[in-house]
């Protein structure tokens, strides 16, 4: 099977970390991904907010150029992309609308339109966790990890295909693979405040407050997340979201793909772990000191 | 021959878009036809008095109406034809509103398609004999499946009308849910006092046998007379030394058994009596929990028992009854609510069912009628109820309102307040249902003078808070806003379905059951009690759900169809069957492995064997008629020959 990449937007800007850990990660697991060529935005929540068939035009000419390059899945590590792009090839099913989007299009696109799935789903597809953990070579032990999945990876469910919309369990199973203790953590799919970051800045910040609350409650080390918006909410509005709980976060917020990628024995400066706002140091150092400890103890027996 | 036509107008149902009058003239054409007319309603009293006339006038030997569907009118205008003399069968009916008015508008369509269904009509007429009807002897004793409030009012009813009554239940007790309940709303009297004198009868009369922890499993015959074959499943106790001392249950040892009648909310032990007024009050081993039947090793319960009644080897029982009718009361059970992932999907200890809460509240449940947090023990001070989990919700599949939860909602919350008074409840609902008799007098004294806050809206989410409490996430839709409550306790008004095994029983009595397990009534207005099973009547939630009085009411309902049955002395048969034509019979006995009913028979006929139908056993479905390769059987009043002239009145090119 050929594999399309399809980076989306944010991964040239405000989600550098995340393509760069996306890339490392995958080539470490040998998965091969060619980037689209050409590719262009797909539109995000302005396009579809004004027009459906606009907002289909705009991916359907990145599923056109994938399908043309010979892919049979699109692979994008961005939820929101992936909502776009599998409502756009639901949509295009339906002939009246097809045709408006073609019209839109330089040149109608192909008969077919390819598949088109996340980061995380091709990791879980290719691997079972056995596999997995069987190329981890810097396991994620003494990690407690809270798993955030944001709003829109699950949802809505018909479109997604993930699982159960109020309960995945997919990060789970990959991070727990890498050795990482997973807590249960019940607001994995409750919305971070997404976009209104920017036009209703008390909202975003009640909602990643609320978030990031519980993960401290629960002790954990890090929030694992899969979406370009929640991480940029989680992280770099920690201060904003304190503000309006009245409290004191220092949450690192990782990508699940720079945690997996730290499993694999990649170096953090090439996982983009120096992107972080909430330093990921005091993580790295609790694996380096549960490393020392393991082999420490490792050393002791054969000696015994 | 002289064929009467009558083509209704129903109003303006079928003659809005059929030219009744051109139907009539073209029917006069008719063969044998000599007669017709267009009445405006022929099911009405002119209308029917105006066949009467048109047979003794114009000496009509048969008559044709086209109206409605012969499921809402064929036996009356047979009672009518059969008034002014004729033979009731000879009477065809012509639906051309089902099948015609109501789903085309092209009239010029719909007149030549209806013209058509009369002809064939006449056809068929034409061809008819006169039928009569054999008589048989009833069984006038009644089976009633289930033992709560409706079966056991349906069973107390027909004893008191001097029918004798078995009254199966599938658990060790009846009382069915409402034995569950702590009060009933809207006057919160206690369940238990106002059910367990019912319960009481139940056992007494002496006109009512009760087979509890049985259950049914064959039933065979006809209205008049079912066979019905009923195990007895083992409680490894002989009840007839039992006497509900409950020694056993004090010193057996496996104290971990999950408790079923308490809805899992504490643990029971092994041999148990559900409750203090359960009916039998016997003891039951619970097999798979029970150290003696699983490794051998034990062997109290049978050392204590004062009379010897404990028997380990005790097997289970089958019982064969006889009886006329059968009321099905088989009740509802909570669907599954753990796919409601956003509420805990069932994790979370302090997020439980309403039927779990009210045996909190209960002075004979779990915590002694204490309300406690099942995590820790602790008195809740905040409650909050969620209305609608699992009714009137697509996106699970369960589109119906379940009926009384907005009720017993609000009765949980003046009985916490009353329990608790530092306490505060909030209920969140999509609307307040509270159609009954002083329901929403009750539900404004809930929110009035108990203080209750009620938030229209749903809820999006319940998790832990990590400090022992429950965030619940929602939305104030009136105040248009999102809201969030810290709750010590989340009641869950969890929808209900059928009880489990519903269909498979629907299929023994040969009713029919839609999507969600609920049995079909025989018309959804005018027959809430029938089914389309002569004999087998309805009773309670088994039907569609409904509340205590609804349910008590159509318990008394179905006590009166199966007393009006049995107050005939004699019960007609259907004459349209099958009937063999013996000389063409071969004894090959394809109809007799084919038949369904078992209504065919081999005999000897002068030294020659032969099928013979058993006239009172069939049912007409005409499957032999099918199978019969010498075309020897037929099928009365739908003969080969009638359907065939009934196609060429059809097909004629």
């Amino acid at each position: 099977m050929k594999y399309a990449y399809y980076p989306g937007c944010s991964q040239e800007g405000s989600a550098l970390d995340y393509g760069k850990s996306t890339g490392a990660l995958c080539a470490a697991l040998g998965i091969e991904l060619a980037e689209i060529p050409g590719w262009s935005c797909c539109g995000s929540t302005p396009a579809h907010a004004v027009d459906t068939q606009l907002s289909a035009a705009l991916c359907v000419r990145n599923l056109d150029l994938a399908a043309r390059g010979g892919a049979d899945l699109v692979v994008t590590p961005c939820p929101s992309c992936l909502s776009n792009l599998r409502l756009a090839t639901d949509r295009m099913k339906e002939p009246v609308f097809r045709a408006r989007v073609n019209e839109l299009l330089d040149a109608p696109a192909v008969e077919d339109l390819p598949d088109s799935t996340s980061v995380m789903q091709l990791i879980g597809r290719v691997f079972d966790a056995d596999t997995l953990a069987s190329r981890v070579s810097k396991p994620l032990a003494g990690l407690k990890i809270a798993p955030y999945y944001g709003c829109l990876m699950s949802r809505p469910a018909d479109v997604m295909q993930f699982g159960d919309p109020e309960n995945p369990t997919l990060m789970e199973t990959l991070l727990a693979a890498c050795g990482a203790e997973m807590v249960e953590f019940p607001l994995k799919t409750v919305c971070c405040g997404a976009s209104f970051g920017i036009p209703e800045r008390p909202l975003t910040a009640l909602n990643s407050g609320r978030i990031l609350e519980l993960a401290t409650r629960l002790e954990v080390d890090v929030v694992a997340v899969a979406c370009p918006l929640c991480q940029m909410n989680l992280d770099l509005r920690q201060k904003q979201a304190a503000r309006a709980e009245d409290a004191n976060f220092h949450m690192p917020v990782l990508y699940f793909t720079q945690l997996m990628g730290l499993a694999m024995g990649i170096a953090p400066e090439h996982l983009g772990l120096d992107q972080l706002c909430v330093s990921a140091q005091p993580l790295l150092r609790k694996l380096e000191a549960a490393r020392a400890a393991a082999s420490g103890t490792e050393a002791k027996g054969g000696k015994a | 021959m002289r064929i009467g036509v009558f083509i209704c107008h129903c109003g303006s149902n079928i003659a809005g878009t059929v030219d009744v009058a051109e139907v009539t003239e073209r029917a006069r054409r008719y063969p044998d036809v000599v007669y017709a007319d267009d009445p405006m309603y022929t099911c009405a009293e002119p209308g029917q008095a105006a066949i009467e006339q048109a047979i003794k006038d114009h000496r009509l030997d048969g008559v044709v109406v086209a109206s409605c569907t012969p499921r809402m009118h064929e036996p009356t205008f047979r009672r009518t034809v059969e008034r002014a003399g004729l033979n009731p069968y000879m009477f065809e009916m012509a639906n051309i509103r089902e099948h015609v008015s109501w789903i085309g508008k092209d009239k010029e369509a719909n007149t030549n398609k209806a013209a058509e269904l009369v002809l064939m009509a006449v056809e068929k007429l034409r061809r008819n004999r006169p039928l009569a009807p054999k008589s048989f002897e009833v069984t006038k004793k009644v089976l009633i499946i289930g033992g709560g409030v409706a079966g056991i009012q349906a069973a107390l009813d027909c004893a008191d009308g001097g029918v004798p009554v078995i009254l199966v239940e599938r658990e060790a007790t009846i009382g069915g849910k409402m034995a569950k309940l702590d009060k009933t709303f809207p006057t919160v009297d206690c369940s238990a006092c106002i059910l367990g004198p019912k319960m009481v009868d139940v056992a007494q009369h002496p006109l009512i046998t009760l087979h509890a922890y049985s259950e049914v499993e064959d039933i065979s015959g006809y209205v008049g007379n079912f066979q019905v074959k009923i195990r007895k499943k083992t409680p490894y106790v002989d009840w007839s030394k039992c006497t509900g001392c409950g020694a056993c249950t004090e010193k057996c040892p496996s104290k971990k058994t999950p408790d079923a009648f308490n809805e899992f909310m504490g643990d029971t032990t092994a041999i148990t009596i559900a409750f203090p007024q359960a009916i039998p009050k016997k003891a039951v081993i619970n097999a798979p929990y029970c150290r003696k039947l699983t490794s051998g090793k034990c062997g109290i319960c049978a050392k204590v028992c004062p009379t010897g009644a404990v028997n380990y080897e005790l097997g289970d029982e089958v019982v064969v009854e006889t009886v006329g009718s059968i009321v099905a009361a088989t009740g509802y059970d909570l669907m599954d609510w753990s796919v409601y992932e956003e509420y805990g999907g069932g994790s979370y200890p302090d997020v439980i069912t309403g039927l779990q809460y009210e045996r909190l509240l209960n002075a004979s449940g779990p915590t002694g009628g204490h309300i406690v947090r099942p995590s820790d023990g602790r008195e809740p001070k905040d409650v909050v109820f969620i209305q609608c989990v699992g009714s009137r919700d697509k996106s699970v599949g369960r589109p119906y309102c379940s009926g009384f939860c907005c009720m017993y909602t609000a009765k949980q919350a003046v009985l916490t307040k009353d329990h608790l008074p530092d306490s505060q409840s909030w209920v969140f609902y999509m609307d307040i249902r509270a159609a009954g008799k002083l329901y929403d007098e009750f539900t404004r004294r809930a929110m009035e003078e108990y203080g209750t806050h009620y938030i229209r809206g749903r809820v999006s989410a319940v998790y832990p808070d990590g400090e022992g409490r429950y965030v619940v996430m929602g939305a104030d839709t009136l105040m248009g806003e999102p809201i969030e409550i810290k709750a010590d306790l989340v009641v869950l008004a969890v929808g209900i379905e059928a009880s489990a095994g519903a269909p498979k029983l629907a299929e023994k009595l040969r009713i029919s059951y839609d999507n969600y397990g609920f049995f079909m009534e025989s018309h959804v207005k005018l027959k809430p009690v029938e089914t389309n099973t002569a004999g087998v009547f309805l009773a309670g939630v088994c039907q569609g759900p409904k509340d205590i009085p609804a349910s008590v009411a159509q318990g008394s309902a179905a006590a009166a169809k199966v007393l009006d049955l049995f107050a005939r002395p004699q019960l007609q048969s259907d004459p349209q069957i099958a009937q063999v034509n013996y000389p063409r019979c071969v004894d090959c006995g394809k109809c007799i492995r084919c038949c369904p009913f078992g209504a065919i028979e081999e005999v000897n006929m002068r030294g020659v064997g032969k099928a013979q139908v058993i006239e009172t056993v069939c049912q007409g479905c005409g499957i032999c008629v099918a199978t019969c390769p010498q075309g020897a059987i037929q099928l009365s009043h739908s003969t080969d020959n009638q359907i065939l002239a009934e196609v060429n009145a059809l097909c004629r090119f």
